[in-house]
């Protein structure tokens, strides 16, 4: 009963989820990060032309009735292009996030729950990968594992698992000492339980706000990684890889590179807002 | 405070010691053999087991770690296999620049983020607050380099006013040094001056609430003077230390806009060494950054503690 309690007590009120979605600004980054996974599920299927297929009859066309994005050196429709482009960016942003959650959340609640020597080593390793600017990990990760998009999910999700491990360790810090985990302790539950149905629950929020905001800076290391060619590769189309492919264009078609970036900026401000969001709503320390 | 200092500094070495071992293990399991792709697939047998033994490629990577990491400890990165140069050597002339670009790209930042975060602190929930806020965000969402690329349309293709790509030296021609420096500084200043925006408005609008600063306005002193004066001086703590941490960042930053404008520092050398296989360059660029990064991380910890005397009280 103590960590039903607990959850009770500590998890934020339900209409702070209503108030998320009134307030104007979480309002718009909900609104477009909808608009961007609908585009993704469904764009590909609206629209007549393939991202991979070229029209050698109709290359570097500009914006037009037939290609409202233009096409690009290959003739292939940038819409078409952009539409798939988003699935890739979101499925890169969401199994990366997802994957450093899956391992970051088990290693920063034992850590801050265990604390002692377990904490000393699992906080050190850590405090290795954070060393590195993220972008620069994430490069010499790609670099040594090849480029590939199962690849830049790997080298991403390495760079977000110290960011969730401390946040989540802080979390367990904090909660480890307060009366109802003690209480749970008392009564003679597993420490495995403890942590699963007391300590677990109290994390979710800031652990929320946190994967909010990784999720957009997700996605924008994806477009750095693939800009460079060290991302996904060619033929799969990305935001980011288009924009590579933009630059030796620049003075002849200009439009290759505004609507991949501007797909970009869309959906990072969508997340942002989001993560804004969700903190001023969630985080208890705001 | 000296105790305190020697601590951090202690704490630091593991950390180094883990750069190092992440730095080595992750280059060497780059796919491909440096030594085929620098003399090609059809070289000579002999050849390439001379320049492996050269290399040491051939012994086990334990082995090789700590022959690299005694020679990282004497100052000795190795040389490029590309080049033949010293590692160290390329690293200090692309150094250069790249901390040239950076502070540039700092002063844009300040520029612009320090008033307009005063502005937008003092006149809260106006339009001008609002529009600070929207600006701040919607610089934190624009992608570095598609901001840059943007700016090649603008100011280089369109309207051609400063050029799109390359490096002078100051030394050798101020004003083209300038007029190169102006798009990437640009470039890399505005996500930095998004982040520094929302602190600087975030602290004033703290500080300005606080009792002293009620008390200044009590006694009369000009508005100006209890922004300027008192207010920015107590506000600009967390912005400096948000300012060291930015620094650090740019390490990273720097990577993107480099390639972009094809400013030969550090962040393009590390990119064109992946692309050659040029291990030694790879591996001693990312170390490099990464303890760059790591000191100037702990330079702005402890400026914050000597300034700050509440921290320096609490230990």
């Amino acid at each position: 009963m103590s960590s039903a309690l607990a959850r009770v007590a500590l998890r934020p009120e339900r209409s702070a989820w209503w108030r998320l979605l009134t307030e104007p600004r979480s309002a718009l980054g909900v609104l477009i990060a909808v608009v961007v996974l609908l585009a993704a599920l469904f764009g590909p299927m609206l629209s007549s032309y393939t991202p991979e297929s070229p029209d050698f009859l109709a290359t570097l066309a500009p914006p037009s009735g037939m290609h409202w994005l233009g096409t690009d050196d290959l003739g292939r429709d940038v819409l078409a292009r952009i539409l798939y482009g988003a699935r890739v960016s979101l499925l890169v942003g969401l199994s990366s996030v997802g994957a450093a959650l899956l391992l970051g959340l088990p290693i920063g609640l034992v850590s801050g729950y265990a604390g002692g020597w377990t904490d000393s080593v699992l906080m050190r390793c850590m405090d290795v990968l954070l060393a590195f600017p993220g972008i620069l990990l994430a490069l010499g990760i790609t670099a040594a594992l090849g480029a590939s998009l199962s690849n830049t999910i790997l080298a991403i999700a390495v760079v977000n698992l110290p960011v969730l491990a401390r946040v989540a360790r802080g979390q367990a810090l904090a909660v480890r000492g307060l009366d109802f985990v003690t209480a749970e302790r008392a009564l003679g539950f597993k420490e495995a339980t403890i942590l699963w149905r007391c300590v677990l629950p109290n994390t979710l929020s800031p652990i929320l706000v946190q994967a909010s905001v990784l999720l957009a800076s997700s996605i924008i290391t994806e477009a750095y990684l693939s800009f460079l060619g060290l991302g996904v590769q060619p033929p799969i189309p990305s935001w980011g890889n288009m924009l590579h492919d933009a630059v030796g264009f620049l003075d002849q078609a200009a439009w290759l590179a505004w609507f991949p970036g501007a797909a970009i900026f869309l959906t990072v401000l969508a997340f942002n807002l989001l993560g804004d969001g969700l903190r001023d709503r969630l985080d208890p320390r705001d | 405070m000296i105790r305190t200092i020697l601590g951090r500094i202690v704490a630091l070495i593991p950390v180094l010691f883990g750069l190092c071992v992440l730095s080595f293990t992750l280059l060497s399991m780059v796919p491909g053999d440096p030594v085929t792709a620098m003399l090609g697939l059809e070289a000579d047998p002999t050849a390439i087991a001379a320049l492996r033994a050269k290399y040491a490629l051939d012994d086990p990577l334990v082995v090789r770690f700590f022959a690299w990491f005694g020679h990282v400890l004497l100052g000795d990165l190795g040389r490029s296999i590309q080049t033949g140069r010293p590692v160290t050597a390329m690293i200090g002339s692309a150094l250069v620049p790249t901390l040239q670009l950076g502070a540039a790209a700092m002063v844009v930042s300040l520029l612009v983020a320090i008033p307009a975060g005063i502005i937008a602190a003092v006149r809260r929930n106006s339009a001008a607050d609002l529009a600070v806020s929207l600006l701040a965000l919607c610089g934190l969402s624009l992608p570095s380099f598609w901001l840059g690329i943007l700016l090649i349309l603008g100011l280089s293709i369109s309207l051609p006013l400063l050029p799109s790509s390359g490096y002078v030296p100051f030394l050798s021609d101020p004003d083209a040094a300038f007029a190169h420096l102006v798009l990437p500084a640009l470039t890399l200043g505005t996500a930095m001056a998004a982040a520094t925006m929302r602190m600087t408005r975030a602290a004033m609008i703290e500080v300005l609430s606080a009792d002293y600063i009620r008390t200044a306005k009590a006694k009369g002193l000009p508005a100006r003077r209890v922004v300027w004066h008192h207010a920015l001086s107590n506000a600009m703590l967390p912005v400096m230390t948000l300012v060291g941490l930015q620094f650090g960042q740019l390490l990273g930053g720097v990577v993107i806009t480099e390639t972009v404008f094809s400013w030969p520092g550090i962040g393009k050398l590390t990119v064109d060494a992946i692309f050659a296989r040029d291990y030694p360059v790879v591996q001693g660029a990312i170390l490099v950054t990464a303890t760059l990064f790591v000191l100037i991380n702990l330079a702005t910890d402890l400026l914050y503690t000597v300034l700050d005397p509440r921290l320096r009280s609490a230990r």
